[in-house]
């Protein structure tokens, strides 16, 4: 009887603890829902804020951050996979090998500000890029190296070797083996590490803050030399800068909102890869 | 070495790091004929199949000495490039290893690597490599199904008819029935049979039956030495080693 009691108290504790964890989730959902909502219309999508920020739209924003994110990826995306490639099929498997696999882990693991800093030092600066949609980009595309080498690294040991030895066995050399055989078969584990970089990136604040985001920029971006707008910073600026608060603050729910919804959306894409990609496999 | 020889080993040594898998080698292997490789598991029979395509190089922290040779040609000189070697002497593996891709492209896939790009050859090779492997009658109606979806046996007579596409000389056959059902496996051992008019056929297998049924030479390995090497006949009538007796009747192994 005892025993039983003490399992009953386990289950509904762990049970509880799935509880609370959802249900935050449920109210973050619920607050930006409930506050973003009201200001959402097509015009706040299509339309360039007026009024100091407390009219209008934000679609310079949505744009911003949709820039901020390409540029980052047509950066991260064949660097990172390079590395994969290289540090999977090619690299010998010795010490200093491992040293730069466990650096790239590490990397994962700075914090995004000091990324921020970075690219002020180097993009910003020293490579003078200024404060620009090139330098904020540059500097995402770093901060999502590490995620998109770990994630590709992990499809393409999932490939196995046995198709591997067939390709070379048929007389194929390394180089056609990976192009024709194992890169196709990571594919779609590629591409879901690549969606969910997306969102990371999408999201961050810090390494945008010093690098290429604008409180208040008049029209889209011009070049990849322009300061842009990103819905992150914009955020960040609506709430702790500006005349009017209040006004300000139905604005940041609403940019809430469009990148919740913009997150969730990119990762419902990475799930459903990767769903596919189990059934792929068997 | 003597001209009559497909392919032949002298003194052939190898090594996983410091463990010796293989001692002393010479084995040679006829034109036109079947050799078989027995012997129980770990002997060293599949390592030295692997030696014969130079697949084993692949493994690190591996040494080679001794000679092979494919024609005359020692295929172990630092000018010979592997890759060719492995277009001319085929592998067919233990397990099926269809690469996930359709029937039509897992054969026209060696073709293409191997540099050959007219559409119509390509497609004529196709068919006739799945009619030499007795799979076309099975799939002729989805050479755009993956591959993926063939049952077992189908994926090993696939695997053979991608080997042949590329027009190996040498075939070798890494235990190609170990993971196939009897019915399967008669299938395979008849499309042996059949491929040994055109081909060379060296076969590793753990089952002395099939070895029986399908070569016309033996040899006979034990913790990486070549105990025996006849004629199928002869090894498994009257085998001259006390030790090859013991194996094929069933004393140990």
């Amino acid at each position: 009887m005892k025993r039983d009691i003490i399992q009953k108290i386990g289950f509904f504790s762990l049970f509880l603890s799935i509880l609370i964890t959802f249900s935050f989730l449920g109210m973050i959902v619920y607050f930006i829902f409930s506050r973003g909502l009201p200001v959402i219309s097509w015009d706040f999508l299509t339309q360039p804020p007026r009024n100091a920020m407390t009219e209008g739209g934000v679609a310079p924003v949505i744009i911003g951050t949709v820039y901020l994110t390409l540029g980052s990826m047509i950066f991260a995306v064949p660097l990172g996979l390079a590395c994969a490639v290289y540090l999977c099929e090619y690299s010998p498997k010795s010490f200093v090998v491992n040293v730069i696999r466990i650096s790239i882990n590490n990397l994962a693991g700075v914090p995004s500000v000091v990324f921020g800093l970075f690219g002020l030092a180097v993009f910003v600066k020293f490579f003078g890029f200024g404060v620009s949609l090139l330098s904020g980009s540059l500097t995402l595309g770093i901060l999502a190296l590490p995620l998109i080498i770990s994630a590709s690294q992990e499809a393409l040991i999932a490939v196995p070797y046995s198709i591997r030895e067939a390709s070379l066995s048929l007389g194929a050399t390394q180089w056609q083996t990976i192009r024709r055989i194992v890169l196709p078969t990571a594919f779609p584990g590629i591409l879901t590490g690549v969606i969910l970089s997306i969102g990371r990136v999408a999201g961050e604040t810090a390494p945008i803050l010093f690098t290429a985001a604008a409180f208040y920029k008049r029209g889209y971006p011009k070049s990849i030399f322009s300061e842009v707008m990103a819905l992150p910073y914009h955020i960040y600026a609506l709430m702790t800068e500006g005349a009017h608060p209040d006004k300000q603050r139905a604005i940041a729910y609403g940019c809430s909102l469009i990148l919740l919804f913009l997150v969730l959306s990119i990762s419902g894409v990475a799930i459903f890869l990767r769903q596919q990609q189990r059934s792929y496999h068997g | 070495m003597d001209d009559s020889m497909k392919m032949c080993s002298e003194n052939v040594n190898f090594f996983y790091g410091r463990q010796q898998a293989l001692k002393e080698i010479n084995l040679n292997i006829l034109p036109n004929k079947v050799t078989a490789i027995i012997g129980p598991s770990g002997c060293g029979k599949s390592t030295f199949i692997r030696l014969l395509n130079r697949m084993n190089e692949l493994v690190p922290h591996t040494t080679l000495t001794g000679r092979i040779y494919l024609d005359g040609q020692d295929i172990l000189m630092p000018c010979v490039d592997p890759v060719e070697i492995r277009r001319r002497v085929g592998m067919v593996f233990q397990k099926p290893n269809p690469f996930p891709k359709n029937i039509f492209e897992n054969i026209s896939y060696g073709l293409e690597v191997n540099s050959i790009r007219n559409k119509r050859f390509i497609e004529e090779r196709v068919v006739e490599s799945l009619k030499k492997a007795a799979l076309w009658d099975e799939v002729k109606d989805r050479l755009y199904d993956s591959a993926l979806n063939l049952s077992g046996g189908q994926q090993q007579r696939l695997c053979i008819a991608r080997c042949l596409a590329v027009k190996p000389e040498v075939l070798l056959f890494d235990e190609p029935c170990a993971s196939l059902d009897p019915i399967s496996t008669r299938k395979v051992e008849e499309l042996i049979l059949e491929l040994k008019k055109d081909y060379t056929i060296a076969i590793v297998t753990h089952n002395m039956q099939q070895a029986a049924r399908v070569s016309d030479y033996t040899g006979f390995f034990l913790l990486g030495e070549l105990i025996e090497f006849d004629k199928t006949e002869k090894i498994f009538k009257a085998p001259e080693d006390h030790r090859t007796e013991d194996y094929i009747t069933g004393r140990f192994g």
